[in-house]
């Protein structure tokens, strides 16, 4: 019989954060050993309280928790949390792999999200992401939909109905919302994020 | 002249002075509905509810009364849940959303009303994660209500205690729908569960009998409360009643939110005369009008509905697309739905196959992959729309559409079947001709049409 051992698998690209440069799409050279921040293992200890009849309730409150310090669900951060919760890390990772909004690999400092649909199609959503595109300067998107300056600083995606179709278009910024964007707006709004 | 809006439900938002904290709340009677409600029996407020003929907010337009009475509380030995889908992600609404971030405490009262009725301690407030901002409005709302106590043990000193968490979803559609909302909350993959066996009122979170409701149907509550159930009934129209939210996007000079007296609109009034007609002087094209799962409407269709009269004979009368009043019967008879109330419309400039993909895409994007009808058939329905779009279509890709779509609807496990497989066979239906052109490459090819991207 084969033994299994729960090492995590390297995945290109990804790299670990160390807890003194803690932000989002930071990428940190080599792989260092995740130190969580003060206060990470009491916040999912609160977030699992709100969960009295099943902690396995709490994985996707774990998964935000942890995409919000470091940017981006790792192979550690799977392990972390599924110890956490007395799962085995594929519980976690079929989380990671189904919903749109976690990721495993890091974005850019400045993340935009324009939305797609009806709506703000009919409204310039396309026009848009493209003005927002060339004035990142990012490249073509991957497989996932997901385009990455190169210097890493800025990430533009696409994204389902964000539920504001009457003020299209609209789109996130990090994780402020703005909308009835036109493209000087766009550019004004950029400005107001440095990076 | 136009028809006067009736806000109950949006009386306070968007009004001067009104803020969504609790100070504010309570100066405009807040919480007084909760104190009302927790000095009547918990029956009766499910027969208020009952009486009041509502009908579910979010799409399915399921009474609500009767959803709260498959669950018997004097029965059960399980704890009973209660839910609110604040995942609002049907294309085309946006009416949850200002309750959540303008007055965030009505729904809080509506949900402890309705937990109240159905003896339930435990309630998620289940949020779609892009409301960033609406998680933590409501996370100082609950902390807030808690403080005075409308929250907590022993709610106003009646004994009575309830906990109310938010918990964020993470950016899938699927989540909206019941069951998968719940495998979703119990930390899985959000796989819709198959009914029979799981009703949510038999076998919902943990197993045990819980309501999921939506956000609006939650508020309504409070209304119910207020003015009884008779005279709630009273609004609207028979088997239609209340008030309900409409949000219109798309091309309108004035797009927005609205709440009239179901069935007391019409579609033409609600254009032309709410929303200012169609943008550029141009003429309206098609509607869709209910979020992006209804079947789309074209302008100039006329409709034979059957009308109750006064003396109570049915009458059947024909009606043009304009005339048409918005409520779930009437658009049903249409052959669409009121679903969600999300109005989205398409002027004459509007290509229809590239409308097409676009929701096709959106479909693709968001089937949860579970039966393989759906998962399989909504990806090819976006690549035949979207190759359609791009001018390269096949002479045989207008049968094909049909045919997988025809092949989803019904053989699915949830309604999301349904829901991809309507708007295809409604454009192709509504505008063949539009089709025919794309199909037989008459229309010009584009490089990277803008239906075509990710």
């Amino acid at each position: 019989m084969t033994e299994r051992t729960l090492t995590p698998v390297a995945i290109p690209g990804t790299q670990t954060i160390s807890p003194d440069k803690v932000y989002p799409g930071a990428v940190h050279e080599g792989h260092a050993p995740v130190l969580l921040p003060n206060g990470f293992d009491a916040q999912a200890d609160d977030l699992i309280s709100r969960y009295p009849v099943s902690k396995r309730s709490a994985s996707l409150p774990l998964l935000h928790l942890w995409q919000e310090t470091f940017g981006y669900i790792s192979p550690e951060g799977i392990e972390w949390i599924a110890a956490k919760l007395s799962l085995q890390p594929i519980n976690i990772l079929e989380l990671v792999t189904f919903y749109p909004w976690f990721r495993q690999h890091p974005v850019g400092k400045v993340h935009i999200r324009v939305c797609r649909t009806l709506s703000c199609a009919l409204g310039g959503a396309y026009e848009l992401r493209d003005h927002v595109a060339k004035k990142c300067n990012t490249g073509q998107p991957d497989h996932h939909g997901l385009a990455l300056s190169e210097d890493g600083k800025y990430s533009v995606e696409f994204v389902e109905c964000l539920a504001a179709c009457g003020t299209a278009p609209v789109m996130m910024i990090n994780d402020d919302f703005y909308e009835n964007i036109t493209h000087q707006g766009a550019d004004d709004l950029l400005a107001k994020y440095p990076v | 002249m136009p028809v006067a809006e009736n806000r109950l439900i949006f009386k306070n938002i968007d009004r001067d002075g009104f803020t969504n904290d609790i100070d504010c709340y309570l100066k405009n009677d807040g919480y007084k509905m909760l104190k009302k409600a927790l000095g009547m029996k918990s029956p009766d407020i499910v027969s208020e509810v009952k009486t009041s003929g509502l009908r579910g907010r979010g799409g399915a337009g399921f009474s609500c009364g009767a959803k709260w009475s498959f669950i018997d509380p004097t029965k059960n030995t399980k704890p009973v849940y209660l839910i609110c889908n604040a995942d609002e992600s049907e294309p085309g609404t946006f009416k949850d959303k200002q309750i959540i971030y303008k007055d965030p405490h009505q729904l809080l009262e509506g949900m402890a009303i309705s937990c109240y009725a159905n003896n339930a301690h435990l309630a998620y407030i289940y949020i779609r994660c892009e409301f960033t901002e609406g998680t933590k409005i409501l996370e100082r709302a609950i902390a807030e209500a808690k403080a005075k106590n409308f929250l907590g043990k022993n709610i106003c000193g009646s004994g009575y205690d309830l906990e109310i968490y938010v918990h964020r979803g993470a950016g899938a559609y699927i989540c909206g729908e019941e069951t998968g909302l719940i495998e979703s909350l119990e930390g899985k993959r959000p796989y819709p569960r198959i009914k029979p066996p799981y009703f949510p009122a038999v076998l919902g979170l943990y197993m045990s009998p819980t309501i999921v409701n939506n956000v609006e149907t939650l508020c309504a509550v409070k209304h119910i409360v207020d003015m009884g159930g008779a005279n709630y009934a009273k609004l609207g129209k028979p088997n239609n009643t209340g008030t309900r939210m409409l949000c219109v996007s798309g091309d309108v000079n004035k797009p927005g939110y609205f709440e009239f007296e179901v069935g007391k609109i019409t579609i033409g009034e609600l254009i032309n005369d709410v929303c200012g007609g169609i943008k550029g002087g141009r003429k309206l094209k098609a509607l869709i009008p209910g979020g992006s799962s209804a079947k789309v409407m074209k302008a100039g269709d006329r409709y034979k509905i059957k009308q109750k009269q006064a003396d109570g004979s049915v009458q059947e009368i024909e009606m043009g697309l304009l005339d048409l009043p918005i409520d779930f019967d009437t658009l049903a008879a249409a052959g669409s739905m009121a679903g969600s109330g999300g109005v989205i419309v398409m002027d004459d400039s509007r290509d229809m196959v590239q409308c097409l993909a676009n929701i096709a895409t959106f479909y693709a994007h968001e089937s949860c992959g579970q039966c393989t009808p759906c998962r399989e058939g909504s990806l090819w329905m976006k690549k035949i729309t979207t190759r359609l779009a791009e001018g390269n279509g096949h002479p045989n890709d207008i049968p094909l559409l049909k045919n997988v779509a025809d092949n989803i609807a019904g053989r699915t496990i949830c309604a999301f079947g349904e829901a991809c497989a309507w708007p295809v066979q409604s454009f192709i239906a509504k505008f063949p001709e539009e089709f025919v052109a794309h199909s037989t490459s008459t229309a010009p090819k584009k490089e990277e049409p803008a239906a075509a991207a990710h």
